[in-house]
């Protein structure tokens, strides 16, 4: 924390499965302009509760797993400035919950189609892409997920991050079957279940512009409808 | 309730709960974050349900026919107060919305103006408040 560190409200988003029902617990953080939320988590951690379950890792919105909600939007925690006099954290909505303001992100990951790689192409032992670069912005982070007011009321519809992915295969398919794809966002909870609110673009910190990808999944599948039927 | 305590793995296993950032139902009129899409998917929302109710509504009134000229002769004495244009205006409104904003999402949800969507639905709430006040002042009489 910077010298300058004025004291934060931090409300935090409190669970564990042994202890029952969650709650919020506060801590007073010392906390300055230039501070992240995740700085303030951390200090709470290291200084007040030793059992806050945090998780991070790159620090520089890389990564993609500090993904929470901060005064109940979504963010990465790492570069989401404290910016409040009291900062509610809590977990990311739509995607349970594992501990504190951690969840679990095997039913998110869960949600993409079974071409979805675990691997990036770029990180594939013996891949034919040489070069080391990622090609693939999506972070993976679920902010977009837990953004969504569809996803909010439907744990069936598959969400943006997953529809995006299906879109990119489609301008890029890197040898991956893209009718199969198609016919994975062809269906009433994929790309039809999209009510084209915008907000999984507005949360997310990597910009995928899921919604675009989308709309744009939805003109190709009419497209081939339409094809198909004349 | 058994008061045997759970097996560790158990409760490792245990789904957690999925927080929601509005109750039940009502989740998807939470529009905290402002953007313009929820703006206008909510009120989509809240302005069809309304012109459905007016629907049945309208067709109420109608059968007013029924009970003869001296029943629909003073619902139109009512129907023209002030208070009750001033409904009317409300009614077009939320037609004007929900006609605009569907010919938005038509456009946007077949992938032509994808990249367009918060420009196109700036463009057409221009367009439906100048439509609106013109409806008003038409209706109020103050032309």
């Amino acid at each position: 924390m910077s010298a300058d560190a004025a004291t934060r409200r931090f409300r935090v988003h409190r669970f564990r499965r042994e202890d029952g029902p969650s709650h919020v617990e506060e801590f007073d953080v010392p906390a300055g302009e230039a501070s992240t939320v995740l700085e303030g988590l951390r200090w709470i951690e290291v200084h007040a509760d030793r059992s806050l379950v945090i998780r991070h890792s790159c620090f520089h919105a890389s990564c993609g797993t500090c993904g929470v909600r901060v005064n109940g939007r979504e963010g990465l925690a790492c570069v989401t400035p404290v910016t409040t006099d009291t900062v509610t954290v809590e977990p990311l909505a739509n995607i349970p919950v594992l501990a504190d303001v951690v969840v679990d992100m095997r039913p998110f990951v869960e949600r993409f189609p079974p071409q979805h790689p675990l691997l990036r192409m770029s990180e594939r032992p013996g891949s034919e892409v040489q070069s080391p670069e990622r090609f693939e912005d999506c972070i993976e982070c679920g902010l977009c997920l837990s953004a969504c007011p569809i996803a909010a009321t439907d744990d069936r519809y598959v969400g943006p991050a997953a529809l995006a992915w299906a879109q990119r295969v489609l301008e890029e398919p890197r040898g991956e079957d893209v009718d199969a794809v198609l016919e994975w966002a062809d269906d009433e909870h994929g790309a039809w279940q999209c009510h084209a609110a915008f907000e999984c673009t507005e949360a997310c910190p990597s910009e995928v512009f899921p919604a675009q990808r989308i709309m744009k999944l939805r003109r190709e599948l009419t497209r081939r409808r339409l094809g198909a039927s004349s | 309730m058994s008061s045997e305590p759970l097996d560790p793995g158990e409760v490792r296993r245990a789904p957690g709960p999925v927080l929601r950032k509005a109750p039940g139902p009502t989740a998807w009129l939470d529009v905290r974050r402002g953007a313009v899409g929820h703006w206008a998917f909510s009120l989509n929302r809240v302005t069809g349900l309304g012109l459905v109710f007016y629907l049945y509504l309208h067709l109420a009134v109608l059968s007013m026919l029924l009970r003869g000229p001296s029943a629909w002769h003073g619902f139109l004495r009512l129907a023209t107060t002030p208070a009750f244009l001033g409904l009317d205006v409300l009614l077009i409104f939320g037609l004007l919305f929900h006609g605009l904003n569907g010919l938005r999402v038509a456009l946007v949800g077949s992938g032509l103006a994808a990249d367009r969507q918060r420009a196109l639905f700036w463009s057409l709430m221009t367009l439906g408040a100048i439509l609106l006040i013109g409806a008003a002042l038409h209706l109020l009489g103050t032309e």
